[in-house]
């Protein structure tokens, strides 16, 4: 068979504006990761003057109460739109799906590289708007009406002023995300449906894949709601409109409706590629095929449908018919059933295998404790009795983070250690990967686990600072808060070893193999990194994804694109 | 195994094809929200009837036939590019925008008269005479008409975009996809139509 072509290209063409999936899956990357540090940073600030309100935070300066809003309200939309999205469905889908269906690329490359672009824009709109009068937007990362219209801030601005104010501004960069991320999300779909390799029919498809596909379903059909509710929310602030202004006629909850209809679904758009990913790891380092691969993507199926029918169950606080409550309680803890099904796959496919904890592994397996916590703490908040009484406190707080941060960053650092052979070319070193792993395991948990002691005391969030409020500032819970603010320091302390190994792995690492992890997934069988067309000679499948643990071979499992003997 | 040498590809479905019923159903989605959330102040808002009263039905069923025309219009242009016929092809689209431009001519009658009357986005007038849901009638109205306009004026574009490059016979296959468009817009205002102009 013939070699694919080679085309010499500019450095321009190669590097910046590529339409390369892999190029383009590192960019995503990389700048996830810038977006993570913005995140990150602002995370520290607030979480420094909540622990020692009023001092000076150092790298920093003092906190007003404005900067305090605004830094709360950009690291929520940061972390979830500008860091989960790109790092777990555009990095991961860019760069997974093209390699493990065997195909040479993108359906489309240009839109892919196009959606890229759109999404730096919009990454720069939202950084721009911190530099705005009047500050960036501050009304809560929810984005909800009245706090996000001007109009509440009782200034009655022209249009030029109003369009360039933080609150428009970041309903410009979530908007043009969006427009990018569907983008991404058609690319995947067609992508995975037409462009799979010869006999890679539907069930040999490794479950990430499935994974992705079917979060981009998710993202599609939700995100048109929150994309009319933002336009009205702009117009509100733009021409002033009053669509969810009481005293014109119209109603705020009308946005939380619009937003959440997106909103729920959005965490499972998160969740379910990280899943993916965790499939592959799991099932690779137990030498075991994955326990109930149709289960797993039939359960998902189940979840994504379900997904979008219990968004309300965020606004049990907002004035809700209490018949209404019910039927999102009860959507709520049903949908818990497919995802427990899936977590008891994995487990089950730990059960008896030949576990090798490297360190994607100790990740994988971390994601999955970690996780438990914070899906189960999560059955709790779905039941509208104990939500009412919890849902302005600390518990919402400490169980978000302990699902989301589990998904993106222990998913995502799982992922990261172990596709990064295959991208560079270069191996890491592991044992600053455990030592990564240990000190953000346990800062993470000092960082939210005593949130939940903090919010069942009754401790409101949104507030910036507890001096005012001497009820709240007692023992144990102000230690308490001292206890997360330090973990959140060693947290982001601990990134820095991650960087380190990251870099030095780039520069001087040694080079990897083509298939350091005996995987069995047709991404290992090309070279590391894979050259332009991703495969020298195009895959033919004969095998599913998990043949692992196959006692008549010299190696314990058959590589997708290998005919076995017997059949 | 008969195969070329390089990626054999599945394409169960033409790709674009796929990537564009996929676009269709997130506009769907999109329109959804707005006519759900329309609806249900509607049903809130009884009073709205005497705005509706407002809007020019007979302009808005002229739309209603300009594009069902450039749709059925469409059809043969496709029709046309199946069997390789490009001046018909041309002449089909050609009259395809010509109908986009019909509508958006139509509309902008009917937006001008509307401000005559007093009735924008945010309709102080209304406002003023302590009218405030009655002004923000106004407000869906512009918002679910005028987002419905900017894809007709999109699909004027897109029609343009595809006709330069059939009046060369170049790319036929992408008639198809830009009367699949057409249609959404299409079934969009069918929607829309009675829900702002017959519902009164």
């Amino acid at each position: 068979m013939e070699q694919l072509t080679h085309h010499k290209k500019s450095f321009f063409s190669q590097y910046i504006f590529s339409t390369d999936h892999k190029v383009i899956g590192i960019q995503y990357f990389v700048t996830g990761m810038v977006m993570a540090a913005v995140g990150g940073f602002l995370a520290y600030v607030f979480r420094y003057n909540l622990a020692f309100p009023g001092a000076k935070i150092p790298f920093f300066g003092e906190l007003s109460a404005q900067q305090y809003n605004e830094f709360i309200t950009c690291h929520g939309m940061i972390m979830v739109l500008w860091v989960a999205m790109p790092i777990l469905i555009s990095a991961l889908g860019n760069l997974i799906i093209p390699l493990q269906i065997g195909a040479d690329d993108m359906a489309f490359p240009t839109l892919n590289m196009l959606s890229y672009w759109f999404f730096v824009v919009s990454c720069i709109v939202l950084l721009a708007s911190f530099f705005v009068p009047g500050g960036a937007s501050s009304g809560g990362w929810t984005l909800y009406p009245p706090l996000s219209a001007n109009a509440y801030r009782n200034t009655n601005p022209d249009f030029w002023s109003a369009l360039f104010s933080g609150n428009s501004m970041m309903i410009l960069a979530v908007a043009l995300e969006i427009v990018s991320m569907l983008m991404g999300g058609i690319n995947f779909l067609v992508t995975s449906i037409n462009m799979r390799a010869p006999g890679m029919t539907p069930f040999r498809v490794p479950i990430l894949v499935w994974f992705l596909n079917i979060a981009s379903l998710d993202f599609m059909f939700s995100v048109g709601p929150l994309i009319a509710g933002a336009v009205m929310l702009l117009l509100d602030n733009v021409i002033g409109t009053g669509f969810y202004d009481p005293a014109r006629g119209g109603d705020p909850i009308l946005f939380q409706h619009l937003f959440w209809f997106f909103g729920h679904p959005e965490v499972y758009v998160i969740l379910l590629p990280s899943l993916g990913a965790m499939a592959e790891i799991i099932s690779v380092f137990s030498r075991k095929p994955i326990f109930a691969y149709k289960t797993i993507v039939y359960m998902a199926l189940i979840s994504s449908v379900l997904a979008v029918m219990v968004w309300a169950h965020h606004q049990f606080v907002s004035g809700i018919d209490p018949r209404m409550a019910t039927f999102f309680s009860v959507g709520t803890i049903i949908i818990s059933i497919p995802f427990a099904g899936i977590f008891l796959s994995y487990m089950a496919t730990l059960w008896g295998g030949s576990i090798r904890f490297s360190v994607p592994m100790i990740w994988a397996l971390g994601f999955i404790g970690l996780f438990l916590i914070g899906g189960l703490t999560g059955l709790f908040l779905g039941s509208n009795s104990f939500d009412i009484y919890v849902h302005g406190t600390y518990f919402v707080i400490a169980h978000f983070h302990y699902t989301l941060f589990p998904i993106v960053f222990f998913g995502g650092f799982a992922a990261f250690y172990y596709w990064f052979p295959k991208f560079s070319g270069k191996t890491l070193n592991d044992t600053l990967g455990k030592i990564h792993f240990w000190l953000t395991f346990f800062s993470f948990n000092a960082t939210f686990f005593v949130l939940f002691f903090n919010g069942l005391a009754g401790q409101h969030r949104r507030i910036n600072d507890y001096a005012m409020f001497p009820s709240l500032m007692q023992e144990p819970y102000i230690t308490f808060e001292k206890i997360s603010t330090i973990g959140t320091i060693v947290l982001i302390l601990s990134q820095f070893i991650f960087l380190y190994n990251f870099i030095n792995s780039l520069i001087r690492g040694k080079k990897a193999e083509n298939n350091p992890w005996n995987a069995a997934t047709l991404e290992w069988q090309t070279q590391s990194p894979p050259p332009h067309g991703n495969f020298s000679v195009p895959p033919v499948v004969y095998n599913g994804p998990y043949d692992y643990s196959m006692p008549d071979r010299a190696e314990d499992f058959i590589p997708q694109n290998v005919q076995s003997e017997k059949k | 195994m008969n195969q070329s040498p390089h990626f054999v590809k599945i394409r169960a479905v033409p790709q674009g094809r796929l990537a564009l019923w996929m676009l269709i159903a997130g506009e769907f989605v999109i329109f959804g929200g707005l006519i759900i959330g329309y609806i249900l102040f509607r049903l809130r808002n009884p009073e709205w009837a005497e705005q509706a009263k407002h809007t020019n039905t007979l302009l808005g069923a002229l739309n209603m036939l300009v594009l069902l025309t450039g749709s059925y219009v469409g059809v043969r242009a496709h029709m046309a590019a199946i069997n390789n016929q490009v001046n018909k092809v041309v002449m089909w689209m050609s009259v395809s925008i010509g109908c986009g431009f019909l509508f958006l001519i139509n509309k902008s009658i009917e937006y001008s008269r509307e401000i005559s009357h007093g009735f924008t986005f945010t309709s102080p007038k209304l406002q003023e005479a302590g009218n405030n849901i009655g002004s923000l009638f106004w407000s869906f109205y512009y918002i679910m008409t005028g987002l419905h306009a900017a894809h007709v004026l999109v699909g004027i574009i897109i029609f343009s975009a595809i006709l330069i490059q059939a009046r060369k016979g170049q790319n036929l296959h992408r008639v198809e996809l830009g009367v699949m468009y057409w249609h959404m817009v299409d079934i969009i205002w069918i929607f829309l139509f009675p829900l702002l102009y017959i519902a009164k």
